[in-house]
């Protein structure tokens, strides 16, 4: 006679589990627990622990797919075990060739956004039409309404995040953590003002 | 050797460098799209590739590109007047902060270079979101009575259409046939314009027929001196041949 298979043996949530499971192998983009509690018609405590088991079940080495948090929400991917075999089989358009002037641009957006194109060019000290419209297209950025001056303005997508492995924008590092010698430069650039004749 | 000479391999430009000076100044490409530092390195490796130092060479290249990054800077900050007016350790510290902010960019974007480099190997299925449409719409409270109402209205026949506007009246020859053997009772000739003044088209269409079927009684004679001219009808047959140029008007 045949048993369904059994994640937890004996856990009262075995079936709440499989539900989860199920809806995390359709979907293609993560699922928020919200999404999940309402898809299974059961409570946010439930949902969390049963996805807690699925993380333990689905977890790098123990499985080919790894259940991860990330983007805002729970999603399925491939173990980075398998990665070399996927590499041989499927194109990751979307972070493929990635200059560094987009990946400025996605630093501008990422911490500074929604921001309008002029603003990111502001921080960037480049024109920056071609490299937004390129980041629109392999949806890492997408248009966030207008701002005063009736400009576009842009955020970073869900896909960014995924992309990067964040599980939200506060994952990002500080940014001031970065840029180490400011003070140093400072002293230079004023150093060079006092020299220069009035 | 020659700077405007120097053969440049940029993003948004590809040949030697007096061209794009050229181009630059003619406005027909925009220096903002230019990468100032790409024109730099082409220049230094050029000078490593000949192994000796050529001042005046590189005297002319800090000009032009002295010159080139004034240019870019001013098109970069073209509403940003109050600048102009700093003084120059103002200025130091306004420059410094903003090379700050983009370090602090840079800085970011070497994280996520990193970051992208570390997870190279992960693999997720991509795709549009197939989420069902949530079916949460309802609609407001509704009164039947209104619904009722609101169908009775549009279940009414519609009022009959009026053509009243296109209908033509044509008045009876035999009324203008009265009319002008009552004037030719009177007077020997008249003017047939003079006597339907004031008619309608159609009502004076009418009298020409009217006009006509005396004239092949033979009770009237036409005469008109030339096309459109007045026709003049008078009483009784003169010469048929003479008198009949009615085909004219």
């Amino acid at each position: 006679m045949e048993r369904p298979l059994r994640l937890i043996q004996a856990n009262p949530l075995d079936s709440l589990a499989r539900t989860i499971e199920a809806l995390l192998v359709v979907a293609s983009q993560p699922l928020t627990v919200d999404a999940l509690v309402e898809a299974c018609a059961d409570e946010v405590e439930r949902v969390e622990t049963a996805l807690g088991l699925l993380g333990e079940r689905y977890r790098e080495g123990r499985s080919g797919i790894v259940l991860e948090q990330v983007a805002g929400g729970w999603a399925f991917r491939a173990s980075r075990e398998a990665a070399e075999a996927c590499g041989r089989l499927f194109e990751r358009p979307v972070e493929r060739n990635l200059s560094q002037a987009a990946l400025e641009t996605l630093a501008v957006v990422a911490y500074m956004g929604p921001c309008s194109r002029p603003e990111i060019a502001r921080w960037r000290g480049v024109a920056v039409d071609s490299v937004v419209a390129g980041l629109v297209e392999r949806g890492l950025i997408a248009e966030a309404g207008r701002g005063d001056l009736g400009a576009v303005r842009y955020r970073v997508t869900p896909l960014f995040e995924r992309v990067f492995g964040l599980e939200s924008l506060a994952a990002l590092p500080r940014l001031d953590d970065f840029g180490g010698d400011a003070e140093q430069l400072r002293g230079r650039l004023e150093s060079l003002a006092e020299r220069r004749p009035a | 050797m020659s700077v405007r000479e120097l053969e440049l391999d940029l993003d948004a430009f590809e040949g030697p460098f007096d061209l794009l000076l050229t181009l630059v100044l003619r406005e027909e490409l925009p220096l903002a799209e230019v990468d100032v530092a790409g024109i730099v390195l082409a220049f230094v490796e050029r000078l490593a590739e000949r192994e000796e130092l050529d001042l005046d060479a590189c005297g002319e290249f800090l000009v032009l590109v002295a010159a080139l990054l004034e240019l870019k800077a001013r098109g970069l900050f073209a509403g940003e007047a109050e600048l102009e007016d700093l003084e120059p350790g103002e200025a130091a510290e306004e420059l410094a902060r903003r090379l700050e902010e983009y370090r602090r960019i840079k800085g970011a974007a070497e994280w996520l270079a990193e970051r992208l480099a570390l997870d190279g190997d992960r693999f997720f299925r991509l795709g549009p979101a197939p989420l069902a449409p949530r079916g949460e719409r309802r609609l407001a409270q509704q009164d039947p009575a209104a619904l009722v109402a609101m169908l009775q209205a549009l279940a009414a026949e519609p009022a009959e259409v009026s053509l009243a506007h296109l209908e033509l009246r044509f008045p009876p020859v035999s009324r203008f046939l009265e009319q002008f053997r009552a004037v030719l009772g009177r007077r020997q000739r008249f003017d047939f314009d003079h006597e339907v003044a004031g008619l309608t088209r159609v009502e004076q269409a009418v009298a020409f027929l009217a006009l006509l079927e005396l004239r092949r009684a033979g009770e009237i004679t036409l005469e008109q001196a030339a096309p459109f001219a007045p026709i003049r009808v008078s009483r009784g047959v003169v010469d048929e041949e003479v008198a009949w140029n009615v085909r004219s008007a």
